[in-house]
């Protein structure tokens, strides 16, 4: 029987490898990937308002206000848009690189998907009522209807579900393949995932045990400062998980579409395992300029959240070798002969690649506003939504654009046509374009001191505010450009998902360097677990005891829209 | 590993390592730590509780001030301060409401203001002039007119 068994399963391995795609993980992935363009699309649509209201060229109606507009646009791209590609895609690649998933991991999925979907209906319906006009960070005091935190909770019982399901996957596999080392791309998903779950427990407590009893009147006040550490304990870190994301593709996929091959094994996992470890530390940076956390505190936190840097430019590094290798091999020669060899015209490798070059200036800028004098200069000025927009907007979307222009077809068993690819070499340069120049525009109106997520307004025609305006025209333009570039995107995943050539894609995973062997000790997900929840400990025990101990008293509910 | 990457490495770190020094030296060494306060406060009693009953300016040196403000939806009390060309102002702030921001546009004051909390922020005001000050954390339907000015004669 056990043999039988052992037989069928590796028959399934093989038709797997043939056909490169279990049509039951197919279903789950498009079905995740096809919310989380629908929420690009409303939510670029929503970004589209944003930037012409900004521009001073349309005033919002009292039944859709701006910050209405700016709380489902951050919602939409921030946590569905970015979420649901990620679950779709690791789900995916857990898939492809393990030999399908296992029936009851595809019912987690499936249970997780459908929970968040709820979740995110109940949240969307709210803010569209402007019952929750609170913005993606709802700091309280300030409250919405409760429905909406019931949304969120379901949002996130989702997400636990897909972690517990990918837990389950990738357990099993090790099982199965004692001594073998877990392939790359299911380790990245790994540990993406770790981080999902442990940076969700956090928004997870806020929003249970702070503000779901006083949203429903069981107790009169809150914690506004315990609640604030525990939502950027979590946002801080789910924003990292999408760059997580993206990165690796830079590591597995983008080698494969160049004809390289992978970058050194063991310094790759190292990468991860650092990104995973000391992660969730980072989330004072974004209270540097708050009240009731020590200095001794916030420079603690300085230095972890800096501490990422580092990773980041080993990996740097890495992709500049790994084209470099790919490029002369293909007989590109001289200092830079080697990036004529790179295929240009493959929307495919140019999406990620210019996602790649946009993390340059989005990573100094994220080193230079972490240090506590100069966020002071930025900290809630249009400068850091400008940042986010080429760490997000750029780094993250333009990578997650590439993944769709072979994920898609090779879920939907089609094929990318070269008209196809054309369109999307098309749609990267409308939108590297677009972000630049909005990125720019942010940037340079927030060194001269306008505000983030205030619409329009010229403070009673201040000669300050009124210097602004063109920095605003320029974002209004920005985000015209940009709806054209969402709009196209969304078509072609349309296009590739229900009306391409039917064929086959192949899901490309880089294959290692000839000779290159993994340390094994890289596969102790239990030691880097428990590391990452001292360094976690580290970092949060102290400051969150004192503001439960030495908490001032609480704030009542206010509704102030 | 290669030789350029060690180097590569080795400037990384170098290079991290300098910003948190420099960090460093300038919060602790120089007295730039970035707006902050440990001080509580029932956000609730505000107005009963010293000094913000009485929200104001006050001389405290020679060109020096302190300013006791309140932020509350959607204005700061007092409104249109004014002060001497030079002169430093200790703000004290805190929300009786919401979460707010206070930046004052053209210089580096900006600090959140948390209810339940007293923010200190100091500023030297060198160059005379109309000073913006603005909240820059959203706080409700009205956040885009909640402003001020400082006047530097
Ligand atoms: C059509 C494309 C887009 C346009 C036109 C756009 C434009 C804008 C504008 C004008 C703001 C508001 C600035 C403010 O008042 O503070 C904003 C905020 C934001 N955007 Fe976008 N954006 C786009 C795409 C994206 C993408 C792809 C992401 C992330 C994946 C993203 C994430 C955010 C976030 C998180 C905020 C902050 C919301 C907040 O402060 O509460 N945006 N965007
Ligand atoms: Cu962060
Ligand atoms: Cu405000």
């Amino acid at each position: 029987m056990e043999a039988i068994n052992a037989n069928a399963a590796s028959l399934k391995n093989k038709a797997n490898e043939i056909l490169g795609v279990n049509p039951e993980d197919a279903k789950l992935t498009k079905s995740f990937l096809l919310v989380s363009f629908v929420a690009l699309l409303l939510g670029g649509l929503f970004g589209l308002l944003q930037g012409i209201n900004r521009a001073g060229l349309l005033e919002l109606p009292s039944w859709l206000n701006y910050y209405q507009v700016l709380t489902a646009h951050g919602l939409l791209l921030i946590v569905v848009f970015s979420g649901f590609f990620m679950i779709g895609y690791f789900y995916s690649g857990l898939s492809h690189t393990l030999g399908g998933l296992l029936p009851k991991v595809r019912k987690l999925g499936w249970i997780g998907y459908g929970l968040s979907m709820f979740g995110t209906v109940l949240v969307v319906i709210m803010v569209l009522m402007n019952e929750a006009t609170v913005l993606f960070t709802f700091y309280p005091p300030m409250m919405a209807h409760p429905i909406f935190y019931f949304g969120l909770v379901f949002v996130v019982l989702g997400i636990w579900s897909c972690c517990i399901g990918a837990f389950i996957q990738v357990a099993d596999w090790r099982k199965k393949h004692k001594g073998q080392h877990l392939p790359i791309l299911s380790f990245f998903a790994t540990g993406a995932f770790v981080l999902l779950l442990g940076c969700t427990l956090f928004v997870a407590v806020e929003v249970l045990f702070l503000i779901l009893p006083w949203s429903l009147g069981w107790v009169d006040t809150i914690n506004v400062m315990l609640a604030r550490t525990l939502f950027w304990a979590f946002g801080h870190t789910a924003v990292n998980i999408w760059y997580l994301t993206a990165v690796s593709a830079w590591y597995v996929i983008v080698p494969r579409v160049i004809g390289g091959t992978l970058w050194n094994d063991t310094l790759t996992r190292v990468v991860v395992i650092a990104l995973v470890i000391m992660n969730i530390t980072g989330g004072f940076h974004h209270q540097i300029v708050d009240p009731g956390i020590s200095d001794t505190i916030k420079y603690m936190h300085v230095f972890m959240s800096l501490a990422i840097g580092f990773p980041s430019l080993m990996t740097a590094y890495a992709l500049f070798v790994v084209m470099e290798r790919a490029g002369r091999r293909k007989g590109g020669k001289g200092a830079l002969g080697w990036l004529k060899k790179l295929p240009w015209g493959d929307v495919r490798f140019l999406a990620p690649f210019i996602a790649m070059l946009a993390f340059a200036p989005a990573g100094a800028g994220g080193i230079a506003q972490t240090t506590f004098q100069l966020n002071a200069v930025v900290h809630n000025t249009m400068w850091v939504v400008g940042h986010f927009h080429l760490t997000l907007g750029m780094s993250v979307a333009m990578t997650f654009f590439g993944i769709s222009y072979w994920l898609i077809p090779f879920i939907s068993g089609r094929v990318l046509t070269p008209a196809m690819n054309k369109l999307g070499v098309i749609q990267t340069y409308i939108w590297a374009a677009a972000m630049v120049l909005m990125a720019f525009a942010m940037h340079t109106a927030g060194l001269f001191g306008s505000p983030r997520r205030t619409s329009y307004t010229t403070y009673g025609d201040h000669a300050a505010a009124l210097g602004w305006d063109p920095y605003m025209l320029l974002i209004g333009f920005g985000a015209v450009l940009l709806t054209i570039g969402v709009l196209i995107q969304f078509y072609a995943v349309i296009h590739l998902m229900f009306f391409a050539p039917k064929g086959q894609t192949e899901f490309p995973i880089a294959p290692k360097e000839p000779g290159d062997v993994t340390g094994y000790w890289t596969e102790r997900w239990g030691v880097w677990v428990v590391l990452l929840i001292i360094v976690v400990a580290m970092a949060y025990v102290v400051p969150i005891v004192d503001m439960i101990v030495n908490a001032p008293p609480g704030s009542p509910p206010i509704r102030p829209w | 590993m290669h030789k350029s990457e060690k180097v590569w490495l080795t400037i990384s770190f170098g290079m991290i390592m300098l910003f948190m020094i420099a960090t460093g030296y300038q919060a602790f060494a120089l007295g730039m730590a970035p707006p902050g306060g440990v001080e509580l406060i029932d956000p609730q009693k505000v107005n009963e509780t010293a000094p913000f009953d009485q929200p104001g300016i006050k001389q405290i040196g020679d060109n020096e001030y302190e300013v006791v403000m309140t932020l509350q939806l959607f204005s700061f009390t007092p409104m249109e301060l004014e002060v001497p060309a030079g002169a430093t102002v200790h703000f004290k702030l805190t929300s009786k409401d919401v979460v707010h921001g206070f930046q004052i546009v053209g210089t580096n004051a900006n600090g959140m203001i948390v209810p339940g909390y007293i923010t200190d922020i100091t500023q030297t005001f060198h160059e005379p002039g109309e000073y913006l000050v603005i909240c820059n954390e959203y706080c409700g339907i009205g956040h885009q007119v909640m402003a001020t000015t400082i006047k530097v004669y």
